[in-house]
């Protein structure tokens, strides 16, 4: 392990560090040569764009319903139709992406900022504080998101807060768990010893020391659980429990237009199905190639 | 701990039952007639000795015993998740046996990344696009699992095929990734090698010593997944509008109808424990080293 001959303040992630390049830079490289990154990185940035400035160049208000237009089938005025209120299904599936793009973010971030601080309290303390959270963590990961969110969105009610907390917090002990393993490795190397030595205190040794070397493994588990994430927020959405009307959020526009498939209005959900489905696996795509960065 | 939830939820029961504009005397006394005034404890106390007395208390909502109501749910819940068990359990395997014998050929390419990508999408977009496909497109399957009253098996089975596919498809990608590890992980070991070189059919050696080795792991993980079935069923069920335990739990959580949703959700939680059980005695079952270790 290089940790000994490197400064506490330089981060020494896994990556063998024999070119001449940072460990960062390797990292970034061997990314941008890996077809499933960009792919993936490709999908997620047209969604980011659409979701910043989709509403500037959309044909027609996403909102604006026109109801003697209302179902009419995909044509060259209407590229995907519109729903039963005569919206434009097109315009409501680019700026559909702002919601979903804001809440599935901020729970992955809250996650992890929850998760990490977790994870690094209890495999550095290790002993009975790790016996008991590992527990209640066990315990929490065995029930479904979606029974959780259930439970907590008929406390709380409805709205962006609670979902981004819910999926958070239900994302965290995953994510501490991910950290505590790392942090199990990395508190019997001697830079920790040393910083006990020089009698740092244990918030110092463990966010100033430990946290540097263990950024690679966060890295990688925050950008699976980001696609989680957007999957979370979409069947909260799709359950009435996530986002709320009048928003164009796609997983809302489903439920809403489901009730008339039978009627073969089929334009009205599949563009936002696909949405969704593209959405999902590019951002798995990326995940993918994270981790092939940081473990080959 | 459900019911802590439920009873520390914020929301008077009285007031949701008769609204917001009842008298507060009405709201007081009906309170007291469902004993939700008496202390936590107490009420704690006699709802698990009635629930293993096999009472599980009176929904609000329906003003009748939600014995029934959670009995009739599970046994449909239960047909829905065998359909997609029966079908994804020899299929998965065998799509994960076929792409570890092909590893890294185009076949291997296609089962992995078709089973990963299917397995991040929520149920309810690859929901849609099947309805969209078999029961819009195609007309082959029924669009909601609501079948005549007292169909026989195989009507049963007709409307249950298009509901259990999402879940077929998510579970698909899990159990094809673990017996595909599982595979070449145990073709590559010396066992294998050994048997390969004693001059055993390819055949043989698959069926008697790789297959043996490769599946124990992949049977952990079809019972972990029960935990995730579950709460794939809350959505797939109000999909389909099919009357099992996820909407069941849906519906109580939407009504605020409390005996209903905890007696759901304690039902889960038996269920995924029963699970758990089985899966270990199977896998300790088929693995002669534990076996034989419980018995010295």
């Amino acid at each position: 392990m290089s940790a000994t001959d490197t400064p506490a303040s330089l981060p020494a992630p896994s990556a063998p560090d024999t070119t001449r390049r940072s460990p960062w830079g390797e990292v970034l490289h061997s990314l941008f040569r890996s077809g499933t990154f960009l792919t993936g990185l490709f999908i997620l940035l047209f969604w980011v764009v659409c979701a910043l400035f989709g509403q500037h160049f959309v044909p027609y208000d996403p909102l604006e319903s026109d109801i003697i237009n209302s179902l009419t089938p995909p044509a060259a005025d209407h590229w995907f139709g519109t729903d039963q209120l005569g919206r434009d299904v097109f315009s409501r599936v680019i700026v559909g992406s702002r919601d979903i793009l804001t809440v599935a973010p901020l729970a992955t971030i809250l996650a992890t900022l929850a998760g990490t601080a977790l994870g690094l309290v209890i495999g550095y303390f290790r002993g009975i504080v790790d016996d008991i959270v590992s527990r209640v963590l066990e315990a929490f990961m065995a029930i479904p998101v979606v029974i959780i969110a259930l439970l907590a969105i008929v406390a709380l009610g409805t709205s962006k807060i609670t979902v981004i907390v819910v999926i958070g917090l239900s994302f965290a002990p995953i994510i501490a768990r991910t950290v505590r393993s790392a942090v199990l490795a990395e508190r019997e190397l001697d830079y920790v010893a040393a910083a006990k030595l020089r009698h740092e205190g244990a918030l110092h040794t463990m966010f100033v020391e430990i946290l540097p070397n263990v950024i690679p493994p966060i890295l990688v588990e925050t950008t699976v659980r980001l696609g989680y994430a957007i999957f979370a927020v979409a069947t909260l959405s799709f359950m009435g429990f996530g986002i709320q009307p009048p928003s164009p959020d796609w997983g809302l526009s489903i439920s809403s237009n489901y009730g008339m498939i039978g009627g073969g209005f089929w334009w009205t959900v599949l563009f936002d199905a696909l949405a969704i489905a593209s959405l999902v696996i590019g951002v798995n795509l990326v995940a993918d190639g994270v981790h092939g960065a940081f473990n080959d | 701990m459900v019911f802590l939830g439920g009873q520390v939820l914020p929301g008077n029961v009285g007031r949701a039952i008769l609204g917001p504009f009842a008298d507060q005397r009405a709201v007081d006394a009906l309170n007291h007639s469902l004993g939700v005034d008496r202390p936590l404890l107490v009420q704690y106390g006699t709802w698990i000795w009635n629930f293993l007395h096999g009472d599980m208390g009176t929904s609000y909502i329906f003003r009748a015993p939600v014995a029934p109501f959670v009995i009739d749910a599970l046994g449909n819940s239960m047909k829905l998740a065998l359909v997609a068990f029966v079908l994804v359990v020899p299929i998965g395997i065998l799509g994960g046996v076929i792409a570890a014998l092909n590893l890294n050929r185009p076949l291997d390419r296609i089962i992995s990344l078709g089973g990963l990508s299917v397995t991040v999408l929520p149920e309810f977009v690859t929901g849609i696009i099947l309805i969209l496909i078999f029961g819009v497109w195609l007309r082959w399957l029924p669009i909601a699992a609501a079948w005549p009253k007292g169909a026989g098996f195989f009507t049963q089975l007709y409307y249950l095929i298009l509901p259990s596919l999402p879940l077929f498809l998510v579970l698909f990608g899990y159990i094809a990734r673990m017996a595909r590890s599982g595979m070449i992980e145990a073709l590559d070991s010396d066992y294998t090698r050994t048997a390969v070189l004693k001059g055993l059919p390819w055949r043989t050696v698959i069926w008697r010593h790789v297959l043996r080795n490769a599946l124990l792991p992949t049977i952990t993980v079809i019972a972990t997944q029960t935990g995730y079935l579950i709460g794939g069923l809350v959505v797939i069920e109000t999909l389909f509008r099919y009357q099992g335990i996820g909407s069941l739990i849906f519906t109580a959580a939407r009504g605020k109808d409390f005996p209903m949703l905890e007696a759901g959700i304690l039902t889960i939680g038996i269920v995924y424990a029963v699970a758990t059980l089985v899966a270990d005695f199977l896998y300790s079952v088929l693995n002669p080293r534990i076996r034989l270790g419980a018995e010295q």
